[in-house]
């Protein structure tokens, strides 16, 4: 990923800024600039989310791509936040921790580098909050 | 708006083919499809070809140029078009050849579909696959396709019965299948006990859940209906062609465990045909992974949610069943070249329909049916056809 297409997302990744239309009272993460429910009455603005949230449904990476491989096994899942919206993020715990239901929270994470000598992805992963 | 049908068609055999480049995948193809339906090629009017990522499996674009002129058509100048939609763009590029037709513009109209993934290791495929589902939320962060259709399956299986017996027995199903198709990948039976030893890829998939790295070619000429039988005695007609869309991402869909896209396609064909699921006599489902044909099952109505895996356990969608799905041998053992796998489909229910299906050859078939699917359900084509 580009230097450039990762930094304009960086308050998305870091800071979980999403947006929320203020006609319907909705909520979106990752934002939208557009509500697909209001559409043009719709009035979009940014809106912190906690990221405290639920795990819909998980599973466990054992084979990932190239970026990923060095990090297998890892925990991933579906959050719900409490806002509303769902995101795929990865859950900072054991295989045999994870399970539906199960409250979390947000932590700063490295996600991937490109290489030994390129660009460090951060972003958010989250941790079982119970 | 005019009749279609299906004049001709050819197919690769699909697996690791080391000795084959792009090029030679879909000339192989179209030499066979054009033969089949006695055409020449300069009675052609239009190419669509259905792929989803030479740009990343051999780093080249602009694939329906390059396609026509490898087919001998360059001097011919006749439009190319290539179609993306993922693992759905072989259906889709069959769609558009069937809209071409049905509107009048052309008449003699080819759909392919092709693929060469084995020429990058495994690590980038995996890489160039997730693609297919959303890059910046979705793939970013670690996500697999075989880890969103493994989240599928969790849901599912937290919420319906189904179990780990009852998913191995659609790769069970699927390759005995398979061993009786001469262009299948995996022509060899498995047993549930190798599905469930196989190592884990993406809890609780398994290796032998997951459809395998193929390369492969598809293509069939399309015709008026009304002009058919000057090429082929055994003209195919297009009943319906149906297509839909959801959100990109897994997360954000209605249902997890429902491909809303699945629903809305399934039911825009039986619509648009006139039919119901009591007449179709044979169905090729998207099985890229074990989950996603129970879902596929349950999603076209066949049975209700929850069922599938029951049904699967109990024979119903074997060869011999009510309702034989995948007699291909499906994704999982015929093999998924992305791009070439909805036209595979069509392929396999033409065979079936002229009762050219060998030893899988389901008997007295008059209507099948075809189910593509792009991503993890962002997009899906359905087709009927019919003799």
């Amino acid at each position: 990923m580009s230097v450039a297409r990762f930094w304009r997302k960086i308050p998305q990744r870091y800071n979980l800024i999403g947006t929320t239309c203020t006609t319907c009272g909705r909520y979106f993460f990752p934002p939208r600039s557009f509500c697909p429910d209001c559409r043009r009455a719709g009035n979009i603005v940014d809106y912190k989310f906690s990221g405290k949230g639920a795990v819909v449904t998980h599973t466990v990476i054992r084979t990932a791509s190239e970026q990923f491989e060095k990090m297998t096994p890892y925990v991933l899942a579906i959050v719900k936040l409490d806002e509303g919206p769902r995101i795929t993020a990865q859950l900072v715990c054991t295989p045999e921790e994870v399970r539906i239901g199960m409250r979390v929270k947000p932590v700063f994470r490295k996600i991937a580098a490109d290489g030994e000598s390129g660009v460090i992805y951060y972003g958010t992963k989250y941790v079982p909050a119970e | 708006m005019r009749d279609v049908a299906v004049i001709g068609a050819g197919c690769t055999t699909f697996g690791e083919k080391w000795n084959m480049s792009f090029r030679n995948l879909f000339v192989e193809a179209g030499i066979l499809a054009l033969e089949d339906a006695g055409v020449a090629g300069e009675q052609i009017d239009g190419l669509y070809v259905g792929n989803m990522s030479a740009g990343r499996f051999v780093e080249q674009e602009h694939i329906g140029a390059l396609i026509a002129d490898y087919a001998g058509l360059a001097s011919h100048h006749i439009p190319a078009t290539r179609v993306e939609a993922a693992c759905a763009s072989g259906g889709l590029s069959f769609r558009q050849a069937v809209i071409s037709v049905a509107s009048g513009m052309e008449d003699i109209v080819v759909a392919a579909g092709v693929e060469k993934m084995t020429d990058v290791a495994s690590g980038a495929s995996v890489d160039t696959l997730a693609g297919a589902a959303d890059r910046e939320w979705e793939g970013f962060v670690g996500a697999t396709f075989p880890g969103l259709y493994a989240m599928i399956a969790t849901d599912y299986m937290n919420r319906y019965p189904l179990t780990r017996e009852q998913l191995a027995q659609v790769a069970v199903k699927n390759h005995f299948n398979g061993a009786r198709n001469p262009i299948a990948q995996f022509q060899q039976e498995i047993t549930i006990d190798t599905v469930v030893r196989s190592s884990l890829v993406a809890d609780p998939l398994r290796l032998f859940d997951c459809s395998p790295i193929t390369d492969g070619a598809a293509a069939v000429v399309l015709a008026p209906l009304d002009r058919a039988r000057e090429f082929t005695d055994t003209p195919v007609k297009v009943l319906a062609s149906a297509q839909a869309s959801d959100t990109i991402t897994l997360h954000d869909r209605r249902d997890i465990s429902t491909l809303d896209a699945s629903v809305a396609a399934g039911r825009r064909a039986f619509q648009m045909a006139g039919l119901s699921i009591a007449d179709i006599d044979l169905v090729e489902v998207h099985d890229c992974f074990t989950i996603a044909e129970i879902c596929a099952i349950e999603d076209l109505g066949f049975c209700r949610k929850g069922e599938a895996g029951r049904l699967t356990e109990e024979g119903v969608t074997a060869l011999d069943g009510d309702i034989p799905v995948n007699t291909s041998g499906g994704l999982k053992a015929c093999g998924h070249p992305v791009g070439a796998t909805g036209i595979k489909q069509v392929f396999e229910i033409i065979q079936q329909l002229r009762g050219e299906a060998g030893k899988r050859q389901i008997d007295g078939a008059v209507i099948g049916m075809t189910h593509n699917v792009g991503g993890t359900g962002a997009t899906v084509a359905v087709h009927i056809l019919g003799v």
